[in-house]
């Protein structure tokens, strides 16, 4: 046990340091997608707080986000330090995650999930008509990082890294602790959980606020990194369900999985992007199809064994009628 | 002997049906009482209510002195107030011995993880199921599953336990064993309320019976004077069970 979890840590370090390298190593495509991984490593680990550990599928994910890009955007016009602004954003949506949680976790399963779309779609169009403070759907300029555009890239890649890392930390304090067995325990039956003493609706916010808050720092940090921001960019329900397939992926529940989901997932959307333009979203549709049907527990929850001595025997079998 | 759950007037409508009415009873330290009663007389929802599942309607629940009555039920299974489910509700994914540590976690006193799991480890010793510790839970056969509700039960050190039809399910021989045992949870000073259906064993275990009918408490007191009561027996035991039991006394 305790060296399978050295090595998921070795495994993540090395992981944290390759991406790191990647501006000394790679072109500035290189750096961007590894930005994205970062970023999308970040916000995977947070959703599966709440869909993987407490099994509530939440969409909620693009509501964070963008409000992080709105906070961070709008403390930075107001005269904030940047990185002030990015702390303000991650305190704000964290109590925005607590106040909301309140109500939208009193409903369970498809009603949850609906629920939380309609969040995101609520906070969208608040924000593109309250355009005296946000600018409507012209959108918002954000103030731009200093320094020259390598540079710049270099810091958000450090940056993304720190939140990922953050992000990772925060999930293994969680797997081991009483919160994590807590929403274990909710995840399989709520009402069992309730009966032995744990305090479900205490358990959930905490969860829903944790699987919020550095959505907003990564969303504030977004905001500065590519200096526009508009409603249907920040709070799009792609982007949402998006990070739900690539931890569910990657597996929902393990430490590792989300950050595993993330990489495999960025990697082959910029290989589609790339290589089929036109049928870019159609795959992404092909992808969360086969996920349902062929992976339900994700890559990292196949037991690889009995794969590798199905395989074997299938070779066997083969060799010998060879043989004959 | 010390008073340790009071129930006063205790009544709860679901629309308009009165599941429970005007119940009042209390439970001494250590004794085993019985709670018997047709089907659909609210002796399920009585253990609701006291467990904070269902909101009461009107009345009062006092434990250990305290006044219970607006309790959740986490704060229940934190003061000592367990119970276990008809239709028994283990975590299927998890191991036996981690469904019984959340109890010793959550609901017990346990500190940590390694506390909970070593207390578990106890727990399951107790009812006869270390040996299947690290299975998985869903795996269990049914006698198993219900010794896996008590011990979970268990490892919150509960004062008071309360056992919804326990050996519904089992045969004979198992019920013997789920006696047992139940006898040795008693003798370690908590107390049982035990809803059964089975006449047999709520004579050879209980020191009280309560009944309840129609949502009322129709009788309360020692086993064989509640048993011979003519209210009783028309509610619930039926004539038959009347003649029999009256037979086997004379015959001794």
């Amino acid at each position: 046990m305790t060296v399978r979890r050295a090595f998921v840590f070795v495994l993540f370090a090395v992981w944290v340091a390759l991406l790191a390298t990647t501006p000394f190593s790679g072109d500035n495509y290189t750096v961007r997608i590894a930005i994205q991984i970062a970023m999308y490593s970040a916000l995977a680990l947070s959703w599966n707080m709440i869909g993987g550990f407490t099994g509530y599928p939440s969409f909620a994910t693009a509501a964070f986000f963008g409000l992080g890009c709105y906070i961070g955007a709008l403390s930075q016009i107001a005269g904030a330090p940047t990185v002030v602004a990015w702390i303000v954003a991650t305190a704000g949506v964290a109590l925005f995650a607590a106040a909301l949680g309140l109500i939208i976790l009193r409903l369970k399963g498809h009603y949850f999930a609906i629920g939380s779309i309609a969040i995101v779609e609520v906070l969208r169009l608040v924000i593109s008509s309250w355009s005296g403070l946000t600018g409507g759907g012209d959108g918002l300029n954000v103030p731009f990082l200093r320094g020259g555009p390598e540079f710049v890239s270099q810091l958000v890649l450090g940056v993304m890294l720190l939140i990922m890392v953050i992000a990772f930390a925060v999930t293994v304090w969680v797997d081991r602790g009483r919160l994590g067995f807590g929403l274990k325990c909710i995840n399989q039956n709520e009402d069992a959980a309730d009966m032995v003493g744990i305090d479900v609706t205490r358990y959930k916010i905490a969860a829903f606020v944790l699987s919020a808050f550095l959505c907003g720092t990564v969303g504030a940090v977004y905001a500065s990194w590519v200096g526009y921001i508009d409603p249907t960019d920040s709070f799009s329900i792609v982007f949402t369900v998006k990070v739900a397939v690539m931890t569910i992926l990657g597996g929902a529940g393990t430490v590792l999985g989300p950050v595993v989901g993330a990489a495999v997932f960025v990697v082959l959307e910029e290989y589609f992007w790339a290589n089929f333009l036109a049928w870019n979203r159609a795959i992404l549709g092909a992808i969360i199809v086969f996920l349902i049907f062929f992976l339900p527990g994700g890559i990292l929850r196949l037991d690889y064994r009995h794969l590798w001595s199905q395989a074997k025997a299938r070779h066997g079998r083969i060799g010998m009628a060879g043989g004959e | 002997m010390s008073t340790v759950l009071e129930v006063s007037d205790l009544s709860k409508s679901f629309g308009g049906i009165r599941a429970v009415n005007g119940v009042s009873f209390s439970l001494d330290e250590g004794e085993i009482v019985g709670l018997i009663g047709p089907n659909g007389a609210g002796k399920t929802t009585l253990v609701n209510l006291i467990t904070g599942v269902h909101r009461v309607s009107s009345g009062r629940i006092v434990f250990q002195g305290e006044d219970v009555t607006r309790q959740r039920p986490f704060q229940a299974a934190r003061r000592g107030l367990a119970r276990t489910f008809q239709i028994v509700q283990p975590f299927p994914a998890m191991s036996v011995v981690e469904n019984v540590g959340a109890g010793a976690l959550f609901g017990g006193s346990a500190t940590s993880k390694r506390e909970a799991m070593a207390l578990a480890r106890e727990e399951l010793a107790f009812v006869g199921l270390d040996a299947l510790a690290d299975a998985p839970a869903a795996s269990l056969t049914l006698p198993n599953r219900k010794r896996l509700e008590l011990a979970k039960s268990l490892a919150m050190r509960p004062k008071v336990l309360l056992l919804d039809e326990v050996n519904a399910g089992l045969n004979t021989a198992e019920i013997d064993n789920a006696l047992a045992l139940i006898r040795a949870i008693a003798a370690r000073g908590v107390t049982i309320v035990i809803i059964e259906h089975l006449m047999k064993v709520v004579l050879s275990i209980t020191s009280r019976i309560l009944v309840l009918h129609h949502g009322e408490l129709i009788a309360e007191g020692e086993p064989h004077a509640v048993v011979a009561d003519e209210k009783v027996i028309e509610a619930y035991l039926g004539a038959k069970f009347a003649a029999r039991y009256r037979a086997e006394a004379q015959n001794g």
